[in-house]
Protein backbone atom coordinates (compact mmCIF):
# COMPACT_ATOMS: atom_id res chain seq x y z
CA UNK A 1 0.00 0.00 0.00
CA UNK A 2 2.47 2.21 1.09
CA UNK A 3 4.50 1.90 -1.88
CA UNK A 4 1.75 2.22 -4.40
CA UNK A 5 0.60 5.22 -2.33
CA UNK A 6 3.83 6.79 -2.91
CA UNK A 7 4.04 6.41 -6.42
CA UNK A 8 0.60 7.52 -7.27
CA UNK A 9 1.45 10.65 -5.43
CA UNK A 10 4.66 11.33 -7.24
CA UNK A 11 3.06 11.03 -10.30
CA UNK A 12 0.31 13.21 -10.13
CA UNK A 13 2.67 15.89 -8.11
CA UNK A 14 5.61 15.87 -10.85
CA UNK A 15 2.31 16.54 -13.25
CA UNK A 16 1.25 19.10 -11.14
CA UNK A 17 4.86 21.23 -10.82
CA UNK A 18 5.28 20.60 -14.57
CA UNK A 19 1.57 21.94 -15.22
CA UNK A 20 2.93 24.91 -12.82
CA UNK A 21 6.38 25.53 -14.54
CA UNK A 22 4.33 25.66 -18.12
CA UNK A 23 2.37 28.15 -16.82
CA UNK A 24 4.98 29.64 -15.46
CA UNK A 25 6.51 30.15 -18.58
CA UNK A 26 3.63 30.79 -20.52
CA UNK A 27 2.95 34.03 -18.33
CA UNK A 28 6.51 35.01 -19.12
CA UNK A 29 6.24 34.01 -22.92
CA UNK A 30 3.02 34.83 -24.19
CA UNK A 31 2.47 38.07 -25.85
CA UNK A 32 -0.82 40.02 -24.49
CA UNK A 33 -2.80 39.56 -21.40
CA UNK A 34 -5.48 37.45 -22.38
CA UNK A 35 -2.97 34.79 -23.49
CA UNK A 36 -1.22 35.69 -20.30
CA UNK A 37 -4.14 34.88 -18.49
CA UNK A 38 -4.87 31.51 -20.36
CA UNK A 39 -1.40 30.41 -19.09
CA UNK A 40 -1.76 31.15 -15.76
CA UNK A 41 -5.15 29.20 -15.40
CA UNK A 42 -3.20 26.23 -16.30
CA UNK A 43 -1.27 26.94 -13.13
CA UNK A 44 -4.86 27.37 -10.70
CA UNK A 45 -6.51 24.38 -12.17
CA UNK A 46 -4.45 21.56 -13.32
CA UNK A 47 -1.20 22.54 -11.53
CA UNK A 48 -3.38 22.88 -8.16
CA UNK A 49 -5.23 19.96 -8.42
CA UNK A 50 -3.09 17.42 -9.47
CA UNK A 51 -0.57 18.81 -6.50
CA UNK A 52 -3.39 18.97 -4.27
CA UNK A 53 -4.20 15.65 -5.20
CA UNK A 54 -0.74 13.96 -4.53
CA UNK A 55 -0.50 15.59 -0.86
CA UNK A 56 -4.02 14.23 -0.66
CA UNK A 57 -2.92 10.55 -1.44
CA UNK A 58 0.36 11.15 1.23
CA UNK A 59 -2.32 12.36 3.83
CA UNK A 60 -4.37 9.12 3.57
CA UNK A 61 -7.61 9.14 4.63
CA UNK A 62 -7.31 11.46 7.83
CA UNK A 63 -8.76 15.01 8.89
CA UNK A 64 -5.94 16.12 6.82
CA UNK A 65 -7.08 14.87 3.51
CA UNK A 66 -9.99 16.43 4.07
CA UNK A 67 -9.02 19.91 4.75
CA UNK A 68 -6.99 19.96 1.49
CA UNK A 69 -10.02 18.64 -0.90
CA UNK A 70 -11.82 21.41 1.31
CA UNK A 71 -8.90 23.77 0.23
CA UNK A 72 -9.17 22.35 -3.42
CA UNK A 73 -12.97 22.67 -3.80
CA UNK A 74 -12.84 26.37 -2.65
CA UNK A 75 -10.10 26.91 -5.34
CA UNK A 76 -11.49 25.40 -7.84
CA UNK A 77 -14.15 28.46 -7.04
CA UNK A 78 -12.15 31.23 -6.77
CA UNK A 79 -9.60 30.80 -9.10
CA UNK A 80 -11.78 31.03 -12.11
CA UNK A 81 -14.07 33.52 -10.63
CA UNK A 82 -10.91 35.94 -10.08
CA UNK A 83 -9.49 34.82 -13.45
CA UNK A 84 -13.32 35.87 -14.75
CA UNK A 85 -13.39 39.14 -12.64
CA UNK A 86 -9.74 40.34 -14.11
CA UNK A 87 -10.81 39.35 -17.86
CA UNK A 88 -14.17 41.05 -17.31
CA UNK A 89 -12.31 44.13 -15.96
CA UNK A 90 -9.65 44.22 -18.77
CA UNK A 91 -12.19 44.03 -20.99
CA UNK A 92 -14.38 46.98 -19.53
CA UNK A 93 -10.34 49.08 -19.60
CA UNK A 94 -10.76 48.90 -23.13
CA UNK A 95 -8.18 45.95 -23.78
CA UNK A 96 -9.44 44.41 -26.74
CA UNK A 97 -8.85 40.18 -27.01
CA UNK A 98 -7.23 39.66 -30.31
CA UNK A 99 -5.39 36.26 -30.90
CA UNK A 100 -3.26 37.33 -33.44
CA UNK A 101 -2.49 40.93 -32.75
CA UNK A 102 0.53 40.47 -30.46
CA UNK A 103 1.97 42.52 -27.42
CA UNK A 104 -0.09 45.05 -25.66
CA UNK A 105 1.07 48.32 -26.06
CA UNK A 106 2.08 49.14 -23.06
CA UNK A 107 4.35 46.40 -22.96
CA UNK A 108 7.37 48.03 -25.07
CA UNK A 109 6.92 52.01 -24.01
CA UNK B 1 15.78 20.12 3.06
CA UNK B 2 14.49 22.95 5.13
CA UNK B 3 17.52 24.91 4.94
CA UNK B 4 17.40 24.48 1.05
CA UNK B 5 13.47 25.28 1.28
CA UNK B 6 14.18 28.43 3.49
CA UNK B 7 17.16 29.76 1.38
CA UNK B 8 14.92 29.90 -2.01
CA UNK B 9 12.09 31.55 -0.10
CA UNK B 10 14.48 33.87 1.07
CA UNK B 11 15.32 34.70 -1.97
CA UNK B 12 12.31 35.29 -3.51
CA UNK B 13 11.51 37.55 -1.25
CA UNK B 14 14.75 39.65 -2.49
CA UNK B 15 13.73 39.16 -5.77
CA UNK B 16 10.59 40.75 -4.75
CA UNK B 17 11.52 43.50 -2.53
CA UNK B 18 13.89 44.61 -5.16
CA UNK B 19 11.39 44.60 -7.27
CA UNK B 20 8.98 46.84 -5.18
CA UNK B 21 12.20 49.51 -5.03
CA UNK B 22 12.67 49.05 -8.85
CA UNK B 23 8.99 49.67 -10.25
CA UNK B 24 7.63 52.98 -10.40
CA UNK B 25 3.89 51.65 -10.62
CA UNK B 26 2.63 51.79 -7.50
CA UNK B 27 -0.24 49.32 -7.88
CA UNK B 28 2.60 46.84 -9.20
CA UNK B 29 4.37 47.54 -5.81
CA UNK B 30 1.04 47.04 -3.75
CA UNK B 31 0.55 43.63 -5.50
CA UNK B 32 4.81 42.46 -4.96
CA UNK B 33 4.18 43.66 -1.09
CA UNK B 34 1.22 41.11 -1.15
CA UNK B 35 3.32 38.90 -2.54
CA UNK B 36 6.35 39.64 -0.52
CA UNK B 37 4.03 39.42 2.58
CA UNK B 38 3.23 35.88 1.31
CA UNK B 39 6.77 34.51 0.94
CA UNK B 40 7.65 35.41 4.35
CA UNK B 41 4.74 33.79 6.03
CA UNK B 42 5.30 31.00 4.03
CA UNK B 43 9.32 31.09 5.34
CA UNK B 44 7.35 31.55 9.13
CA UNK B 45 5.82 28.02 8.50
CA UNK B 46 9.07 26.83 7.22
CA UNK B 47 10.52 27.87 11.05
CA UNK B 48 7.34 26.03 12.36
CA UNK B 49 5.99 29.41 13.49
CA UNK B 50 2.70 28.64 12.45
CA UNK B 51 0.77 31.86 13.96
CA UNK B 52 2.93 34.20 13.15
CA UNK B 53 2.76 33.25 9.58
CA UNK B 54 -1.05 33.12 9.57
CA UNK B 55 -0.62 36.56 11.01
CA UNK B 56 1.66 37.65 8.20
CA UNK B 57 -0.99 35.77 5.55
CA UNK B 58 -3.80 37.62 7.08
CA UNK B 59 -2.80 40.79 7.94
CA UNK B 60 -0.10 41.36 5.27
CA UNK B 61 -0.81 39.80 2.11
CA UNK B 62 -5.01 40.41 2.92
CA UNK B 63 -5.66 42.84 4.60
CA UNK B 64 -2.77 45.17 4.38
CA UNK B 65 -3.19 44.95 0.28
CA UNK B 66 -6.86 46.09 0.34
CA UNK B 67 -6.23 48.91 2.44
CA UNK B 68 -3.45 50.03 0.31
CA UNK B 69 -5.43 49.73 -2.96
CA UNK B 70 -7.77 52.20 -0.65
CA UNK B 71 -5.46 54.41 -0.18
CA UNK B 72 -3.94 53.93 -4.11
CA UNK B 73 -7.43 54.64 -4.96
CA UNK B 74 -7.21 58.09 -3.47
CA UNK B 75 -3.69 59.16 -5.07
CA UNK B 76 -1.91 58.71 -7.97
CA UNK B 77 -0.99 55.14 -9.50
CA UNK B 78 2.50 56.32 -10.50
CA UNK B 79 5.55 57.62 -8.54
CA UNK B 80 7.07 60.58 -8.15
CA UNK B 81 10.25 61.32 -9.50
CA UNK B 82 12.73 60.43 -7.17
CA UNK B 83 14.37 63.06 -5.16
CA UNK B 84 18.18 64.37 -5.71
CA UNK B 85 19.49 62.67 -2.66
CA UNK B 86 19.89 59.44 -4.44
CA UNK B 87 24.04 58.90 -3.60
CA UNK B 88 23.06 59.95 0.04
CA UNK B 89 20.17 57.14 0.53
CA UNK B 90 22.65 54.86 -1.07
CA UNK B 91 25.58 55.24 1.41
CA UNK B 92 22.95 55.13 3.87
CA UNK B 93 21.79 51.86 3.03
CA UNK B 94 25.07 50.32 2.23
CA UNK B 95 26.47 51.26 5.22
CA UNK B 96 23.53 50.18 7.62
CA UNK B 97 23.37 46.86 5.71
CA UNK B 98 27.32 46.66 6.38
CA UNK B 99 26.72 47.08 10.13
CA UNK B 100 23.69 44.71 10.39
CA UNK B 101 25.90 42.35 8.16
CA UNK B 102 28.44 42.65 10.56
CA UNK B 103 26.21 41.78 13.39
CA UNK B 104 24.66 38.59 11.99
CA UNK B 105 28.37 37.39 12.61
CA UNK B 106 27.92 37.26 16.46
CA UNK B 107 24.49 35.62 16.03
CA UNK B 108 23.86 31.72 17.10
CA UNK B 109 23.77 29.14 14.32
CA UNK B 110 20.43 28.58 12.49
CA UNK B 111 18.48 25.89 15.25
CA UNK B 112 21.11 25.86 17.50
CA UNK B 113 19.64 24.54 20.75
CA UNK B 114 22.20 26.68 22.62
CA UNK B 115 21.21 29.52 21.72
CA UNK B 116 20.54 32.40 24.38
CA UNK B 117 16.79 32.97 22.71
CA UNK B 118 16.17 28.72 24.11
CA UNK B 119 17.97 29.59 26.74
CA UNK B 120 15.93 31.70 28.11
CA UNK B 121 12.62 31.80 28.82
CA UNK B 122 11.32 29.75 26.17
CA UNK B 123 12.04 26.44 28.12
CA UNK B 124 10.37 28.26 31.45
CA UNK B 125 6.89 28.50 28.84
CA UNK B 126 7.03 25.16 27.12
CA UNK B 127 7.45 23.99 31.09
CA UNK B 128 4.83 25.17 32.91
CA UNK B 129 2.04 25.91 30.75
CA UNK B 130 0.37 22.81 30.73
CA UNK B 131 0.66 22.97 34.96
CA UNK B 132 -0.54 26.88 34.92
CA UNK B 133 -2.96 27.31 31.41
CA UNK B 134 -2.94 23.73 30.33
CA UNK B 135 -3.21 24.50 26.53
CA UNK B 136 -2.00 22.20 23.85
CA UNK B 137 -1.02 25.90 21.91
CA UNK B 138 1.90 27.44 24.01
CA UNK B 139 1.98 30.38 21.83
CA UNK B 140 -1.29 31.36 22.56
CA UNK B 141 -0.44 31.23 26.71
CA UNK B 142 2.78 33.06 26.10
CA UNK B 143 0.44 35.69 24.18
CA UNK B 144 -2.90 35.70 26.14
CA UNK B 145 -1.30 35.01 29.74
CA UNK B 146 3.00 35.12 30.40
CA UNK B 147 3.06 38.03 28.02
CA UNK B 148 -0.37 39.64 28.51
CA UNK B 149 0.66 43.21 28.78
CA UNK B 150 2.23 42.96 25.53
CA UNK B 151 -0.63 42.00 24.07
CA UNK B 152 -2.65 44.39 25.78
CA UNK B 153 0.21 46.89 24.37
CA UNK B 154 -0.69 45.54 21.00
CA UNK B 155 -4.40 46.01 21.09
CA UNK B 156 -3.99 49.81 21.91
CA UNK B 157 -2.01 50.49 19.17
CA UNK B 158 -4.01 48.74 17.13
CA UNK B 159 -6.85 50.89 18.63
CA UNK B 160 -4.86 54.34 18.11
CA UNK B 161 -3.78 53.51 14.74
CA UNK B 162 -7.65 53.15 13.99
CA UNK B 163 -8.33 56.50 15.55
CA UNK B 164 -6.09 58.32 13.98
CA UNK B 165 -6.47 56.76 10.64
CA UNK B 166 -10.09 58.06 11.41
CA UNK B 167 -9.03 61.31 12.16
CA UNK B 168 -6.95 62.22 9.07
CA UNK B 169 -9.73 60.39 6.59
CA UNK B 170 -12.79 61.44 8.29
CA UNK B 171 -14.83 64.68 7.03
CA UNK B 172 -16.81 65.13 3.85
CA UNK B 173 -18.44 61.88 3.59
CA UNK B 174 -22.18 61.30 4.19
CA UNK B 175 -23.30 60.44 7.68
CA UNK B 176 -26.23 57.42 7.25
CA UNK B 177 -25.92 54.72 5.30
CA UNK B 178 -29.51 55.78 3.96
CA UNK B 179 -28.34 58.51 2.54
CA UNK B 180 -25.23 56.95 1.08
CA UNK B 181 -27.65 54.76 -0.83
CA UNK B 182 -29.49 57.36 -2.39
CA UNK B 183 -26.67 58.50 -4.28
CA UNK B 184 -26.72 57.70 -7.67
CA UNK B 185 -23.09 57.36 -8.00
CA UNK B 186 -23.87 54.20 -5.38
CA UNK B 187 -24.78 51.63 -7.94
CA UNK B 188 -21.53 51.78 -9.53
CA UNK B 189 -19.79 50.77 -6.52
CA UNK B 190 -19.35 47.23 -6.42
CA UNK B 191 -19.94 44.51 -8.80
CA UNK B 192 -23.42 44.63 -8.67
CA UNK B 193 -24.53 43.92 -12.14
CA UNK B 194 -21.63 41.37 -12.48
CA UNK B 195 -23.23 37.91 -11.42
CA UNK B 196 -20.55 35.79 -11.20
CA UNK B 197 -18.26 37.24 -8.82
CA UNK B 198 -21.77 38.16 -7.17
CA UNK B 199 -22.67 34.53 -6.51
CA UNK B 200 -19.23 33.21 -5.73
CA UNK B 201 -18.53 35.71 -3.49
CA UNK B 202 -22.08 35.90 -1.50
CA UNK B 203 -21.47 31.88 -1.24
CA UNK B 204 -18.17 32.46 -0.32
CA UNK B 205 -18.63 35.18 2.73
CA UNK B 206 -20.58 32.77 5.56
CA UNK B 207 -17.57 30.19 4.80
CA UNK B 208 -14.57 32.89 5.60
CA UNK B 209 -16.59 34.18 8.40
CA UNK B 210 -16.65 30.48 9.78
CA UNK B 211 -13.23 30.01 9.46
CA UNK B 212 -12.54 33.60 11.10
CA UNK B 213 -14.86 32.04 14.33
CA UNK B 214 -13.14 29.03 14.48
CA UNK B 215 -9.78 30.83 14.27
CA UNK B 216 -10.77 32.73 17.00
CA UNK B 217 -12.19 30.39 19.31
CA UNK B 218 -9.41 27.59 18.27
CA UNK B 219 -6.58 29.43 18.99
CA UNK B 220 -5.85 27.76 22.70
CA UNK B 221 -5.64 24.25 20.34
CA UNK B 222 -4.05 25.22 16.91
CA UNK B 223 -2.75 28.20 15.57
CA UNK B 224 -5.03 31.29 15.46
CA UNK B 225 -6.49 34.32 17.59
CA UNK B 226 -7.76 37.51 17.82
CA UNK B 227 -5.38 39.02 15.77
CA UNK B 228 -5.60 36.46 12.55
CA UNK B 229 -9.27 36.20 13.10
CA UNK B 230 -10.16 39.77 13.29
CA UNK B 231 -8.40 40.15 10.26
CA UNK B 232 -10.84 37.10 8.30
CA UNK B 233 -13.71 38.25 9.87
CA UNK B 234 -12.98 41.78 8.29
CA UNK B 235 -12.54 40.74 4.86
CA UNK B 236 -15.29 38.46 4.86
CA UNK B 237 -17.08 41.87 5.46
CA UNK B 238 -15.35 43.58 2.43
CA UNK B 239 -15.41 40.82 -0.09
CA UNK B 240 -19.33 41.42 0.75
CA UNK B 241 -18.62 45.39 0.09
CA UNK B 242 -17.17 44.62 -3.29
CA UNK B 243 -19.70 42.87 -4.43
CA UNK B 244 -22.75 44.33 -2.54
CA UNK B 245 -21.54 47.63 -2.44
CA UNK B 246 -20.89 49.73 0.44
CA UNK B 247 -23.98 50.92 1.42
CA UNK B 248 -25.37 47.45 1.75
CA UNK B 249 -22.06 46.55 4.04
CA UNK B 250 -22.62 49.33 5.76
CA UNK B 251 -27.02 48.30 6.87
CA UNK B 252 -25.54 44.72 7.95
CA UNK B 253 -22.83 46.42 10.18
CA UNK B 254 -22.76 50.51 10.31
CA UNK B 255 -20.49 52.85 11.52
CA UNK B 256 -21.44 52.56 15.17
CA UNK B 257 -21.32 49.44 15.27
CA UNK B 258 -18.08 49.31 14.21
CA UNK B 259 -17.12 51.74 16.58
CA UNK B 260 -18.40 50.49 19.44
CA UNK B 261 -16.50 46.92 18.65
CA UNK B 262 -13.47 48.77 18.51
CA UNK B 263 -14.05 50.18 21.89
CA UNK B 264 -15.71 47.25 23.40
CA UNK B 265 -12.65 45.10 22.73
CA UNK B 266 -10.19 47.55 23.85
CA UNK B 267 -12.13 47.75 27.08
CA UNK B 268 -13.08 43.62 27.39
CA UNK B 269 -9.15 43.37 27.35
CA UNK B 270 -8.78 46.35 29.78
CA UNK B 271 -11.58 45.24 31.97
CA UNK B 272 -10.38 41.48 32.37
CA UNK B 273 -6.95 43.15 33.31
CA UNK B 274 -8.67 45.19 36.36
CA UNK B 275 -11.42 41.88 36.98
CA UNK B 276 -7.94 40.71 38.04
CA UNK B 277 -7.06 43.45 40.59
CA UNK B 278 -10.45 44.11 41.96
CA UNK B 279 -10.53 39.87 42.94
CA UNK B 280 -7.82 40.65 45.08
CA UNK B 281 -4.36 39.53 42.63
CA UNK B 282 -2.46 41.72 40.01
CA UNK B 283 -3.45 43.37 37.26
CA UNK B 284 -3.95 40.85 34.14
CA UNK B 285 -3.66 37.74 36.66
CA UNK B 286 -6.70 35.63 35.53
CA UNK B 287 -5.99 32.85 37.60
CA UNK B 288 -8.94 34.61 40.51
CA UNK B 289 -11.39 34.47 37.76
CA UNK B 290 -12.19 31.32 38.49
CA UNK B 291 -11.86 29.18 41.72
CA UNK B 292 -9.47 26.93 39.83
CA UNK B 293 -6.96 28.92 38.56
CA UNK B 294 -5.84 26.64 35.46
CA UNK B 295 -9.21 27.24 34.49
CA UNK B 296 -9.27 31.13 34.97
CA UNK B 297 -6.42 31.09 32.80
CA UNK B 298 -8.05 29.39 30.38
CA UNK B 299 -11.23 32.27 30.95
CA UNK B 300 -9.01 34.77 30.92
CA UNK B 301 -7.65 33.91 27.52
CA UNK B 302 -10.80 33.58 25.37
CA UNK B 303 -11.69 36.25 26.75
CA UNK B 304 -8.84 38.70 25.89
CA UNK B 305 -8.81 36.48 22.65
CA UNK B 306 -12.57 37.93 21.83
CA UNK B 307 -11.57 41.59 22.74
CA UNK B 308 -8.31 41.09 20.22
CA UNK B 309 -10.65 40.13 17.81
CA UNK B 310 -13.47 42.84 18.11
CA UNK B 311 -10.74 45.46 18.36
CA UNK B 312 -9.34 44.60 14.77
CA UNK B 313 -12.16 43.92 12.89
CA UNK B 314 -13.74 46.90 14.26
CA UNK B 315 -10.69 48.81 13.32
CA UNK B 316 -9.84 47.20 9.99
CA UNK B 317 -13.33 47.51 8.78
CA UNK B 318 -13.58 51.43 9.70
CA UNK B 319 -10.51 51.89 8.14
CA UNK B 320 -11.62 50.37 5.10
CA UNK B 321 -15.04 52.27 5.02
CA UNK B 322 -13.23 55.30 5.94
CA UNK B 323 -11.31 54.79 2.60
CA UNK B 324 -14.07 53.73 0.64
CA UNK B 325 -15.81 56.95 1.58
CA UNK B 326 -13.26 59.34 0.56
CA UNK B 327 -13.40 57.58 -3.03
CA UNK B 328 -16.53 58.76 -3.53
CA UNK B 329 -16.07 62.64 -2.31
Amino acid sequence: MGMVQDIVSWILLTGGGFFVLVGGIGVLRMPNLYTRMHAASVTDTLGAVLVLGGIMVQAGLSLAAIKLAAILLFLLITSPTSSYALAHSALLAGIQPDAGRGADPEDHP
Amino acid sequence: MTVLFGIFLLTLVVITALGIVHTKNLFVAVMLLGIFSLLIAANFFLLDAADVALTEAAVGAGISTVLFLGALALTSERERAATPHRWLSLAVVVSATLVVLYATFDKPTFGDPNAPVHQHVGPWYLEKTPEYVDIPNVVTAVLGTFRGYDTLGEVFVVFTAGIGVLFLLSGGGPASPTERRARPAESAIGLRDDLIPRVVARLLVPFILLFGLYVQFHGEYGPGGGFQAGALIAAAFILYALVEGEGRTLEALPRKALMALTVAGALLYGGVGLAGIVLGSEFLDYSVLASNPVKGQQIGIILIELGVGMTVTGVLLSIFHAFAAREQT
